[in-house]
């Protein structure tokens, strides 16, 4: 990966965490990696665990940020989601899967956020 | 949350049913899905609708779309609810408004530019979508004649999406029906004129009296004697179609859906000569999972020519007696029934023998009576019952091609005698509820519509002998009520029963 793309990317997830904590999250983990791929943000809100995929995208010419999240990436997230509960001997939690699309254009950033997309 | 409904078509054989188009619209990780039971053609519709939003510059929701095809548990098929889909999505998207779907039906199929294609069956739905109340239809450009033939209905036609959204929005317009006369006057068949028939003059008379009471024939002959030529020639000889008929014939024509679309309302009479290799359910009709008319619903209100009609399957002949008696044919499928109109005049044409010459006074017969009798088994008691008239076709003899015969009647004035005796029948059996004396029940026969002791003697001394059966009765006097028709009297007398039983002949096919 390019450093402009992983610079991206790490730029849309910092906005993702701003926009949480300002929407009253809790952010417990961020970039958590396990065997098959990483969580970009966990957090909990009013007692609910909340897994977090971020997709930033400069341009909308290959479709909205969230047309990227397939049902395959879903599942992994899913899985990783398990292990982090494992991971981390969390249990008997509310959990939540949420999408954030950043669309970072002409200097100015729009966050999306989509609750409960699993 | 955002919601939106459009209403379309469905068809199962001729029936419709009204569809509701449901879309909702909500904030998901993008997705398309098509619920309601559609089969794999309707599955694909996602593809299209999809690629013809983005391509006439509407762009797709870029959030979790669900589609719903009400009533959920009516199995769908085919790509006319394409255009009902989009437009329910551009509504539940506020690209158009929702107020203004109201009262509109949507039929087409989308291409993946955002044109709008014509689909197969189109008159039956626009006749179901004004049954329901429906005030408006939209569908294809190439549908709009088609579509128009129904009255009491607003039809439009729409080149692409883009053009009908525009439309749905108040702006541009629509294309409205031609204001040409939707009916088309049958121009017969060129080439094909009964005058060309010579020295078969007593078969001519036998084709006009079954052309006027609508009678069943069958002709027996050697090859090359000119029966299928006769047969040809009795679509022209029929009258035209009422609007009523040819709407019914033109709904057939539109889901058989073999690529032509009508332009006009088609009133001539059709001729169908299925091959006798055909299948029964090419005969009557059949299909996998959605049914489609078979070649008695394509001769609806005209004609079902069987040349070599002993070739044909002995089941597939036997299927003729449902739509023979009944004038409709019931075909079920596991999706579930449908019933196609099937008011046909049948005309069978056979050799007497495999061989074809048996009978012939100067060729003879190779074939073994084993074998004739095997031959014309085929054709069962039942079917063979319901056969008003036998003719016995004799080869043409060298005199006629010289031209020392008289010329027969043409096309025209036997369609005139024919039109003339229709008119008499229709008028003495419009209280009865009848129009053709071919339909007319034997009790009537024999009872209201008597015809006297006197004009009976010959066909009760037949009865009493046991020269003829019952239903053979009952069938030289619905002859000998054509005939007398047909001659201008007022009911028949000895002459029209004398001519009716010779037309009638036996109740063996060969023993004309």
């Amino acid at each position: 990966m390019t450093d402009a793309r992983q610079w991206l990317g790490r730029y849309g997830e910092d906005r993702a965490c701003e926009y949480l904590v300002g929407q009253g999250y809790q952010i417990l983990d961020r970039n958590w990696r396990f065997r098959e791929g990483e969580l970009d943000i966990v957090c909990t809100h009013r007692g609910t665990l909340v897994f977090v995929e971020v997709k930033t995208r400069t341009s909308l010419a290959t479709g909205s940020p969230f047309e990227s999240i397939t049902k395959t990436k879903l599942a992994r997230i899913r899985r990783l989601a398990a292990s982090w509960c494992a991971n981390r001997q969390v249990a008997n939690s509310q959990v939540r899967f949420d999408a954030i699309g950043v669309l970072v254009r002409g200097g100015r950033v729009t966050i999306e956020h989509l609750k409960q997309v699993l | 949350m955002s919601l939106a409904k459009t209403f379309s078509v469905g068809l199962y054989g001729l029936s419709g049913t009204i569809i509701e188009v449901e879309t909702d619209i909500s904030s998901q990780l993008p997705s398309f899905s098509l619920v309601g039971l559609p089969d794999a053609s309707l599955s694909e519709a996602t593809a299209r609708v999809r690629a013809a939003c983005t391509n006439s510059g509407f762009g797709f929701p870029s959030k979790k779309v669900l589609v719903n095809l009400s009533p959920a548990a009516v199995p769908k098929s085919g790509s006319a609810f394409d255009l009902s889909i989009a437009v329910s999505i551009l509504a539940a998207n506020d690209a158009v408004p929702k107020s203004a779907l109201d009262q509109i039906c949507f039929i087409g199929e989308l291409g993946l530019d955002g044109s709008l294609r014509q689909v197969p069956g189109v008159l039956p739905m626009v006749m179901h979508a004004r049954n329901c109340g429906f005030t408006r239809v939209i569908c294809p450009l190439g549908n709009l004649s088609e579509a128009s033939m129904v009255e009491g209905i607003g039809v439009l036609g729409a080149l692409d999406l883009k053009s009908l959204a525009n439309w749905l929005n108040g702006k541009g317009y629509l294309e409205q029906p031609s204001s040409l006369a939707p009916v088309a006057t049958p121009e017969g068949v060129i080439g094909m004129d009964l005058s060309q028939v010579i020295g078969q003059n007593q078969a001519v008379e036998g084709l006009i009296v079954a052309a006027a009471g609508g009678h069943h024939i069958a002709m027996v002959g050697a090859p090359g004697a000119g029966k299928t030529m006769l047969a040809e020639r009795l679509p022209g000889i029929l009258p035209a179609l009422s609007t009523e008929q040819a709407l019914e014939v033109a709904a057939i024509e539109s889901i058989a859906g073999n690529g032509q679309i009508a332009l006009r309302l088609d009133t001539a009479p059709r001729f169908q000569a299925p091959h006798h290799s055909a299948s029964t359910a090419a005969l009557i009709g059949g299909g996998t999972g959605v049914p489609r008319p078979g070649a008695v619903s394509k001769a609806h209100h005209g004609v079902l020519f069987l040349d070599e009609a002993l070739e044909f399957h002995g089941h597939s002949l036997d299927s003729l007696r449902e739509p023979l008696e009944s004038g409709r044919v019931l075909i079920n499928r596991s999706g579930g029934s449908a019933v196609f109109p099937a008011k046909f005049q049948l005309v069978l044409a056979a050799n007497p023998c495999p061989c074809g010459l048996s009978g012939l006074a100067d060729r003879d017969c190779t074939c073994t009576a084993m074998a004739i009798r095997r031959y014309t088994n085929r054709l069962s008691g039942p079917v063979l019952d319901r056969i008003d008239i036998r003719l016995n076709i004799k080869p043409v003899s060298l005199g006629a091609n010289l031209g020392l015969f008289d010329v027969g009647p043409s096309t025209t004035q036997a369609l005139t005698r024919v039109a003339a005796a229709r008119l008499a029948s229709a008028e003495r059996l419009d209280s009865f509820g009848y129009r053709l004396n071919s339909e007319v029940p034997g009790p009537l026969l024999r009872g209201r519509l008597g015809i006297g002791e006197k004009a009976l003697k010959d066909l009760n001394r037949m009865l009493v002998t046991g020269k003829t059966s019952m239903r053979g009765y009952d069938r030289c006097l619905r002859l000998a009520w054509t005939i007398a028709d047909l001659e201008g009297q007022q009911k028949p007398g000895v002459d029209q029963v004398r001519i009716a039983v010779s037309l009638r002949g036996s109740d063996n096919l060969l023993g004309v």
